[in-house]
């Protein structure tokens, strides 16, 4: 299949005509505009619309307050949170789509990717009517708690207080919940592919001779499938560290993210300079990030 | 698998266990009821959207009629379809690029080309206001023109999807077929015509899907890139969750939801169900 590639120098013409546009546009407008806010990065307000690239570290330095590094901290800790739940619901997910009956599996799958499909903020608006104080999570609740007091008093306790709504978006608890609901998909698709392409016959193999689920679940599935599950919580973890829309929409005033804070230095508080290295800092930890799970992939393959 | 069918459970039937038929099940509950909630809720004849009062149109009807929800659906459309066009075309070619040619720098501009994938929306978005504002791009323009940034932000991340996806069809390919169109006496641009562009035809329609619906879906590029004359979908429909929620949004959300489902069952009569699930 590795045919061996063709040397630029000896096709420059088909080189030239293939290589061009794309490299043009990525330059111009990808390389060229994330430059332009590296730059901002150094630069500070010279008026109310006047930026001034001076080289200070200034909006580094302020980026260490502890009010934002506790953001910081906060959103890697909510982004982790979220990836390990999506892990945990989505791996048994991943697990039966593999083994389902062939006829199957296409529409278990079409049916994990048809919501990654719909509207983020659609998904996003449905959550949150369903979870408003007069949705139908809140009335189901209500409904246990009714039930729960019934029996309470059928043998002969005091009846429970009467149910009041619980706050179920504006908190905390509302962005952990509305980050699966959004990255669960993200997650089952990755993992779904890695348990694909295990050998089936292993698995087999360790039950006949005499090992339970668990532990071929845990000495053979899992180290087979760690590729694939390392892909998902990347898959999942990256765009949960950096989101907006889900904290902003679900969130309360202490449920802010590290793409808010961004988002606020832009908009309200007209901060770009700060704005601007405070977003750098969060393409720093995606690198790192994405550094660390690579050199955990290389290590393997080195001890072969 | 044909063989276990016979027995009752077998070890690897774990679509059988009824935990796990459980748990797959409360998974796809959690995943569309909400949406369904939605949808049933945007015929109900009711402003405060939570008991059943009746069966409307209603609010289709308004949202047909909100004359600035029109337009930013249309916006969004119009988008999305520029978007798609030149992200093909520039995911195609780089794809090619990066298969079939050794070149300086070669690691550099595959880095870079995945980067629009990595770097985190709100960065980018963050980058083109900037940007944009930088070089002073005209605001203002004649209709499909104003949209100009924002297609220019939506282009470049979605082309990097569709080079990945077309790179890895690209895979397959028998680079013997190509060469024996050129021995035959094809032309580079032949070649490229009606050996390579055939095989890649697959890749090109998934490219095409993932980036239409990356561009429909985007929020917060756009929103960093949209002034108030162009408004998209997502951007209204954000601020009328924001300051106002009325059941128009149901209606518009429900328009949306069966547009997605209308487009995935036309990918899958084009593709087959298998095709659709291997994008991913």
């Amino acid at each position: 299949m590795a045919a061996p590639l063709q040397d630029w120098r000896t096709q420059k013409r088909p080189f030239a005509a293939i290589a061009s546009m794309p490299i043009f546009w990525l330059v111009l407008f990808f390389v060229v505009p994330m430059a332009v806010v590296w730059l901002y990065s150094f630069g500070e307000n010279a008026g109310p619309a006047d930026i001034v690239i001076s080289g200070t570290l200034e909006n580094y330095k302020r980026a260490t307050e502890w009010l934002y590094v506790s953001i910081f901290l906060k959103s890697l800790a909510v982004s982790a949170l979220v990836t390990l739940i999506c892990l945990i619901v989505g791996f048994p997910v991943a697990m039966a789509i593999t083994f389902a009956p062939p006829n199957w599996r296409p529409w278990l799958l079409l049916g994990i990717m048809l919501p990654f499909w719909t509207n983020l903020l659609i998904r996003t608006y449905a959550l949150m009517t369903l979870m408003g104080t007069n949705g139908y999570a809140n009335k189901a609740l209500g409904a246990l708690w009714g039930g729960a007091s019934w029996l309470k008093t059928l043998v002969g306790m005091q009846p429970l207080d009467a149910w009041t709504p619980a706050q179920l978006l504006y908190n905390n608890f509302a962005v952990v919940l509305g980050l699966v609901y959004v990255h669960l998909p993200f997650m089952v698709l990755p993992l779904y592919a890695a348990l694909d392409r295990l050998d089936k016959s292993l698995i087999e193999a360790s039950l006949d001779l005499g090992a339970s689920q668990i532990s071929t679940l845990n000495r053979i599935i899992m180290p087979l499938a760690g590729p694939g599950i390392a892909a998902g919580v990347m898959i999942t973890l990256v765009p949960a560290l950096g989101a907006y829309l889900t904290p902003d929409l679900m969130g309360g005033t202490d449920s802010q993210m590290i793409a808010n804070v961004i988002e606020r230095q832009f908009k309200r508080a007209n901060d770009w300079p700060f704005g601007a290295a405070l977003s750098f800092l969060l393409i720093y930890a995606m690198f790192i990030i994405v550094a660390l799970q690579s050199l955990r992939r290389g290590q393997p393959k080195r001890g072969e | 698998m044909a063989i276990f069918r016979t027995r009752a459970v077998a070890p690897l039937e774990y679509t059988r266990k009824a935990w796990m038929q459980m748990w797959v099940g409360a998974t796809l509950l959690f995943l569309y009821a909400p949406l369904i909630v939605l949808m049933i809720f945007s015929f109900n004849d009711s402003k405060r959207n939570v008991v059943w009062k009746g069966f409307t149109f209603k609010y289709y009807e308004k949202a047909l009629g909100n004359d600035s929800l029109v337009e930013a659906l249309t916006n969004s459309l119009t988008i999305a379809f520029f978007a798609t066009l030149f992200s093909l075309v520039l995911g195609a070619l780089a794809a090619v690029m990066l298969w079939r040619f050794r070149f300086p720098l070669k690691g550099v501009v595959e880095g870079s080309i995945s980067l629009p994938i990595i770097v985190p929306e709100i960065c980018l978005g963050v980058a083109y206001l900037i940007f944009f504002a930088r070089i002073d791009w005209p605001t203002g323009m004649a209709w499909p023109l104003n949209l100009s940034a924002i297609t220019i932000a939506h282009i470049t991340f979605c082309f990097p999807f569709v080079a990945m996806v077309v790179r890895s069809r690209l895979a397959s390919f028998n680079k013997e077929e190509e060469e024996a169109a050129k021995d035959l006496g094809a032309t580079e641009w032949q070649t490229f015509r009606d050996i390579l562009l055939p095989h890649m035809k697959p890749g090109l329609i998934a490219g095409a899907l993932l980036a239409f619906t990356l561009s429909l879906d985007d929020f917060v590029i756009t929103f960093f890139t949209s002034g108030p004359e162009t408004i998209t979908f997502p951007v209204k429909v954000y601020s009328m969750v924001r300051f106002s929620v009325t059941p128009e949004v149901n209606a518009a959300s429900t328009v949306l939801i069966v547009l997605t489902v209308v487009l995935t069952a036309i990918a899958l009569k084009m593709q087959g169900v298998k095709a659709i699930a291997e994008v991913h």
